[in-house]
């Protein structure tokens, strides 16, 4: 296949098979073949160093944080500012306080919408997010606008799954209090203009601010908050080769530092009494009762992976396996890409006439090949496209051009069985 | 996992093809809607009674062939049979597929609908195999509820499986 002949001299520079070796979840068979793990916009694998940090915290260094004086406290303590410190250096952010850890990007979302949105929204005002969210950056802003009287306002995409920038100046107004937009689609793979959103918005009246939903760009490309502008960046760990439970709100500093706590208890307050309370500054302020340490740790060891890669080569072997997809896939009978905007990433979401995607996901499951079948948390997407779901392959780093081979021929195989 | 020839036999693939009484029934008595929110299946299943035996089943939906398959045996299975008959057959398919019950359900005692076994070995799948009678159960349910209701012709009932 001449597509995949360019793809692989293209991406010449980085070779997967030199981090296959680091994920020992990879190595393994699955209804007698070997696992080709394709759902990677759901969660990823994890490297070997991340499985060991989280077992270095629980086999030395378990104790709480940011209390107590003995030895093993001091050694979680620095463990899990130190994550903190790593993280501000994969944002490009300007200081670690500007890092609050959350359970993951739901969290972080609902996080901004109940202690920054909600105290300055009444009725009538408006949130404006895009057709294509996850549901992750619908509902929490539905739960905040319901509570006032305000209204989640979706920006419409087109037919390839395209944000329509025109729809979006249209739909900012005076009563705009928030912007909320997905970095890349997780149903579509589109990857959203975001330095471009963010201009619109700040630009408009006094400035909205932006809120970008970066769930599923963190493993794919170098993140730089102060390039993008944005003043809201979330991300989940185990969607970037972390743990699972851990995620990261990343927030312009002076709006964390005017937002209230969402949760109270332990470690976020400067002192308690029945007179009255006062919070630690942010992010304290935003981290209540004892967080995912040994998650910090993994996510810190994680990114740590990453930033180890020349990630330049690994986004180049990514696209190049998401072409050797689309196109694979795109030239077989009755398959129908959903989501086929110039720029896309990693992930290719697919229907094939005849053959329910939920079969396409077992029958796959049958020849080792994982993909994620459903509406991908993302229904109105599916609305959009007039699909009740559809099958969804996505990448990493790890895949390789024959595992786009085996999906292709698992998705043949499917079409031989159900005789369409 | 076992073969995947065990869950998409012949007659499932058949059956998800060509689905019999695939229509609506315009004079039922009574019909339900049902739906697994979380695959996205839909199914409504028209129920036609003449006294206390089912004249007539016929359903219509999208969704995986197993749900797809699974109505369209159902309304085979069930035609002629009396309410009681066919609320026992709706509780032991299900049981078959989840486990549950007093006894365990021999598949023999379900004839056709034997086929369906193999999906317990997919637990993620299950739901797909007893949504349709979830939904059938749920109509004549509906239609114990009393005349005057009976009267006022097909009622709606929404369905959620969780199986």
């Amino acid at each position: 296949m001449t597509v995949s002949a360019k793809a692989k001299q293209a991406t010449a520079a980085f070779d997967p098979e030199t981090v296959r070796a680091d994920f020992p979840a990879l190595h393994q068979e699955v209804n007698g073949r070997p696992l080709v793990y394709l759902d990677n916009a759901a969660t990823t694998q994890k490297p070997r160093a991340v499985i060991d940090a989280v077992e270095r915290f629980y086999t030395r260094d378990c104790s709480n944080i940011h209390r107590g004086v003995h030895t093993l406290a001091e050694r979680a303590t620095a463990t899990y500012e130190r994550a903190r410190a790593t993280v501000a250096r994969f944002l490009g952010a300007g200081d670690d306080a500007e890092v609050v850890f959350t359970r993951g990007t739901t969290e972080a979302i609902n996080l901004v919408a109940r202690s920054f949105v909600r105290p300055r929204l009444s009725a009538g005002d408006e949130v404006v997010v895009t057709w294509m969210e996850h549901h992750a950056n619908i509902v929490p802003w539905q739960i905040v606008c319901g509570e006032v009287g305000a209204t989640v306002e979706p920006v419409p995409i087109d037919e390839r799954g395209v944000l329509d920038l025109d729809a979006f100046d249209a739909a900012l107004s005076e009563r705009t209090r928030m912007v909320a937009v997905g970095h890349i689609s997780n149903a579509l793979g589109t990857v959203n203009p975001v330095r471009e959103i963010v201009e619109r918005a700040h630009g408009f009246g006094d400035g909205i601010p932006v809120l970008v939903d970066g769930a599923q760009a963190a493993a794919h490309r170098p993140i730089d908050v102060a390039a993008l502008g944005c003043d809201f960046y979330a991300f989940s760990g185990h969607k970037v080769f972390g743990p699972s439970g851990i995620g990261v709100l990343w927030g312009d500093p002076r709006h964390l530092a005017e937002m209230p706590p969402m949760l109270g208890g332990g470690d976020m307050i400067r002192t308690v009494s029945f007179e009255g309370t006062t919070y630690a500054d942010p992010p304290n302020r935003f981290e209540a009762g004892t967080p995912n340490i040994e998650g910090a740790a993994g996510l810190a060891a994680a990114l740590d992976y990453l930033s180890a890669l020349d990630r330049r080569a690994v986004a180049a072997h990514e696209h190049a396996l998401l072409e050797h997809a689309s196109d694979a896939l795109g030239a077989l009978p009755g398959v129908r890409l959903i989501g086929t905007a110039p720029e896309r990433e990693a992930i290719v979401s697919f229907t094939v006439e005849g053959i329910h995607p939920h079969d396409v996901g077992t029958i796959l499951d049958g020849r080792g090949v994982a993909v994620r079948a459903g509406h991908h948390c993302a229904q109105p997407v599916m609305k959009r496209f007039g699909v009740p779901a559809t099958a969804r392959a996505s990448f990493a780093l790890y895949n390789t051009h024959a595992e786009v081979e085996a999906l292709v021929a698992a998705v043949r195989h499917a079409q031989e069985m159900f005789g369409v | 996992m076992s073969d995947l020839r065990e869950l998409y036999q012949e007659v499932i693939l058949d059956h998800n093809k060509s689905p019999h009484n695939f229509r609506e029934l315009p004079d039922a008595d009574h019909h339900a809607e049902g739906d697994n929110p979380l695959c996205g299946d839909v199914v409504t299943v028209y129920v036609g009674l003449d006294g206390d035996t089912i004249r007539e089943v016929t359903f219509q939906g999208s969704g995986c062939a197993i749900s797809q398959a699974s109505a369209s045996m159902m309304t085979d299975a069930v035609r002629g049979k009396t309410l009681e008959e066919a609320r026992k057959l709706s509780l032991e398919f299900r049981n078959l597929l989840t486990e549950r019950g007093e006894e365990p359900v021999d598949p023999a005692t379900l004839g056709k609908l034997a086929v369906f076994t193999g999906v317990k070995e997919y637990p993620m799948r299950v739901k797909c195999a007893t949504l349709a009678w979830h939904t059938l159960a749920a109509a004549l349910d509906h239609g114990d509820r009393g005349g005057a209701e009976r009267a006022g012709g097909a009622k709606k009932v929404t369905v959620t499986t969780e199986e």
